[in-house]
């Protein structure tokens, strides 16, 4: 058995590494944070050009025909990073979703401009306050338009085109996929809690839309376990830098005459965080042997994967800061661009609370749970 | 990323299941395990049932070559890899067998013959070792020296070429049934704490050797002490150079880590069929949010540590040494093991008090889960461990290093 990465994957999670350290993204996150651009455009390009948005998308349409481990790797790296790029909605959420449906015109029209970068896309889903639930989508779609509004829509303001979950009629819910550009959409930046990444909301009025299906909702769950295995690789990655920075830090910090990494105060506060971490770690491969196989375990192996990841990156992220005593709390310090990250990262695709429901769901769906 | 068996070990697994299948009776379903004869499982009968059920069920293995298949064979064993151990293991859990007993001699005490025993001496001990015919016990604990290990006292004297020990030994497993024992005692007083100490094997039935059971607060009695009065060791059975045992003590907790694994008792299976029958203010308790949120943790850490596991014996099939990351494995065991049962008890309210079929494994859990998180590493002991030895922290400062041992201060409690 070999419940790990190929030497190949392995290979190409070290180049993305060293791409982002020499490309330093995390003081790019920083510059994003505390400037007016709305994303990180030259290193967006670097990582087009690298052919990672292309990694999911087959030969045919543009792509390089690669699978979802790949695009494992490379979540963990872009999260190990902080990347102030739309990877996750334009490549997780938007090329997935293409590449689920059946609409041979749309896979022809936008996954060769998704590989080679020309265009980025979007999912939006989020109405009110709340992760929607399939009675609470209130934006509509009748006769190849659609009016309503979604809100906090990641990158909502960067990219091309949205998919919008939107009532088809008959209490079904379809997938749309709408051009921002057109008529009848009204796109508001938000101030959000991570500013490396854009956040807006979004209305539509009779804006033109071009149908993916009808009735959506088992596509739409699908498309977020999917996407959650990636999220949790990227959870995965900014935990492990954040307890790396605990460790560094406390072994070059001195107190009471020694380094404090040498109070079992400390050394069990980043045991702690060695502990959750590959608690989801190995959580996450199995996600991703589930993603990657497209196996009947998907829905319960995401959701353990979310879930731990998510807790992982809070626990790593706020401990840091902690262990970093007051210099941890200050804006110059990069210990908050992290603590940021976890949070927003816990906010997209769904919070805590709505995946351990659905994985207690899925578990008593399938009965046999261990 | 696969589960998949290679062609060699799809084979080997073809050919233990075979064997399992012509001599064990196969479970019926997860709960459907070995249970001796005497069920109480307490008291003289229904271990001595358990220990010649072992007995036997271990000498067919040996007699197969099933036995300590990794060991070499003139050894008992089988020379087998470390992925063909993995195998038989998950294969022999698959069936009705009974287990317990053999651990700490053929997991602790062997590899550490192996390494410092004569040859002789490892031919005269290790198969029966294997074979489960004689059963050896860890003589290292004591009441002053617990996760402190290299603070023992039991004292060891050479006269001639014959030892002479004296002092006191705890939380030994298993010493009313053992054969030998392997022990760590202080040869010299006035060197520093970890270079005075020597170790050796002995007859558990040599006169001197008292042994008294400690009754836990399960109200079971699987640990002892045990008291050395006057008894002689030839010097022929010391493991290692004199003042050297703690090198050699090292030898055997690496492979006590690695042997203390999953704690046992309720798991998340336990709770979450509980919740679905259990009401909660007048639904079951799983339609609640906060039940939910709590089972979802704990299936998180469930399934954390299996697949934790996988990542280990997949390194093993690819035969590269696994990680640091098993290190893992009892510290969250443990822990899950307590709060599992005392939300279940919580879960069951008032009820929960009375001791009955539904009750008993969460009562029994919630008693037996505190000495777990202390046995073979405390939680404290293993997160330095993880701190040290897997992230490269510094070790804590020593006040006793360097200090000869007879003026190391102690407390009123040693």
């Amino acid at each position: 058995m070999n419940f790990n990465f190929s030497e190949d994957q392995l290979l190409m999670k070290e180049e993305v590494k060293k791409l982002l350290d020499k490309e330093n993204s995390v003081k790019r996150n920083r510059n994003v944070l505390e400037g007016e651009e709305k994303f990180d455009k030259e290193l967006w390009n670097q990582l087009v050009q690298m052919g990672l948005t292309a990694t999911t998308i087959p030969e045919e349409y543009g792509g390089i025909g690669m699978g979802f481990l790949e695009l494992c790797v490379i979540a963990e790296e872009l999260g190990r990073g902080i990347a102030p790029v739309p990877f996750s909605s334009s490549v997780y959420l938007a090329t997935t979703a293409i590449l689920n449906s059946s609409n041979e015109d749309i896979k022809k029209e936008f996954l060769p401009k998704l590989a080679s970068g020309e265009i980025i896309g979007t999912f939006a889903h989020s109405e009110k306050t709340t992760f929607p639930s399939e009675s609470g989508i209130s934006v509509a779609a009748k006769s190849g338009k659609i009016t309503g509004k979604k809100v906090a829509v990641p990158d909502g303001d960067i990219a091309n085109f949205a998919l919008v979950s939107a009532t088809s009629g008959k209490n079904k819910i379809g997938l749309y996929l709408v051009d921002l550009s057109a008529d009848g959409v009204e796109i508001d930046s938000l101030e959000t809690f991570d500013p490396s990444r854009s956040h807006a909301d979004i209305s539509f009025k009779n804006t033109p839309a071009q149908e993916l299906s009808a009735d959506a909702w088992e596509d739409i769950e699908k498309l977020l376990d999917q996407s959650a295995v990636l999220f949790a690789f990227e959870q995965v990655g900014g935990a492990e830098a954040a307890m790396n920075q605990a460790k560094d830090y406390a072994m070059g910090r001195y107190a009471f005459g020694r380094a404090i990494a040498s109070f079992q105060a400390i050394k069990h506060k980043v045991a702690d965080m060695y502990i959750s971490l590959q608690l989801a770690r190995s959580n996450c491969y199995y996600g991703a042997w589930a993603l990657s196989n497209d196996a009947p375990e998907l829905p319960t192996a995401a959701a353990t994967a979310r879930v731990s990841a998510t807790k992982a990156f809070y626990e790593c992220s706020k401990e840091n800061i902690q262990t970093h005593g007051g210099m941890g709390a200050t804006w110059e310090f990069d210990c908050h661009l992290f603590y940021r990250r976890a949070r927003l990262l816990s906010s997209n695709i769904g919070s805590q609370g709505i995946w351990k429901d659905k994985l207690i769901t899925s578990l008593e769906k399938s009965n046999s749970p261990t | 990323m696969d589960f998949n068996d290679t062609k060699d070990e799809a084979k080997f697994r073809d050919e233990v299941s075979s064997w399992l299948s012509a001599n064990a009776d196969k479970k019926e379903h997860a709960k459907d395990i070995y249970r001796p004869a005497e069920m109480s499982g307490e008291g003289e009968s229904g271990e001595s049932s358990a220990l010649k059920d072992a007995k036997a069920w271990q000498a067919k293995k040996y007699d197969a070559g099933w036995a300590c298949l990794h060991w070499p064979k003139d050894y008992g064993g089988r020379d087998a890899t470390p992925m063909e151990r993995v195998i038989w293991g998950q294969e022999e859990s698959k069936f009705k067998v009974p287990g317990g007993f053999f651990e700490i001699g053929q997991g602790m005490a062997g590899p550490v013959l192996m390494l410092y025993a004569t040859e002789e001496q490892k031919k005269r001990y290790l198969p029966p070792m294997a074979k489960g015919e004689e059963i050896w016990c860890q003589l290292f604990s004591e009441p002053g020296a617990g996760s402190d290990l290299a603070g023992i006292k039991t004292k060891a004297e050479l006269d001639g070429d014959t030892w002479t020990i004296n002092g006191q030994k705890v939380w030994t497993s298993g010493a009313h049934y053992s054969d030998y024992g392997i022990i760590v005692t202080r040869s010299d007083f006035s060197a520093p704490k970890h270079k005075g100490l020597t170790y050796f094997f002995l007859d558990m039935k040599s006169p001197g050797v008292e042994v008294r059971p400690i009754k836990q607060i399960t109200g079971g009695a699987n640990f002892n002490e045990v008291y050395f009065t006057d008894v002689k060791i030839p010097d022929s059975q010391r493991l290692g150079e004199i003042g050297d045992g703690w090198k050699v003590s090292l030898t055997t907790l690496m492979n006590e880590r690695l042997a203390v694994g999953d704690a046992s008792g309720v798991d998340f299976q336990e709770i979450f069929e509980l919740a679905k029958d259990q009401d909660f203010n007048g639904d079951t308790a799983i339609s609640n949010g906060a039940v939910r949120e709590k089972l979802a943790d704990w299936y998180c850490e469930q399934s954390g540590l299996k697949y934790t596991k996988m990542r280990n014996i997949s390194a093993l099939s690819q035969g590269s040494t696994p990680g640091p990351e098993a290190s893992i494995t009892k510290i969250v065991s443990a822990n899950k093991l307590q709060d599992i049962a005392n939300y279940g008890m919580d879960l069951m309210d008032n009820a929960s008090i009375a001791r009955d079929e539904e009750t008993a494994i969460f009562q029994g859990s919630l008693l037996g889960a505190p000495l777990i998180r202390i046995a073979g590493g405390t939680d404290e002991v293993l997160k330095n461990i993880i701190a040290e030895q897997v992230l490269g922290m510094p070790q804590d400062i020593r006040v006793d290093k360097n200090v000869p041992f007879n003026e190391i201060p102690t407390g009123s409690k040693n």
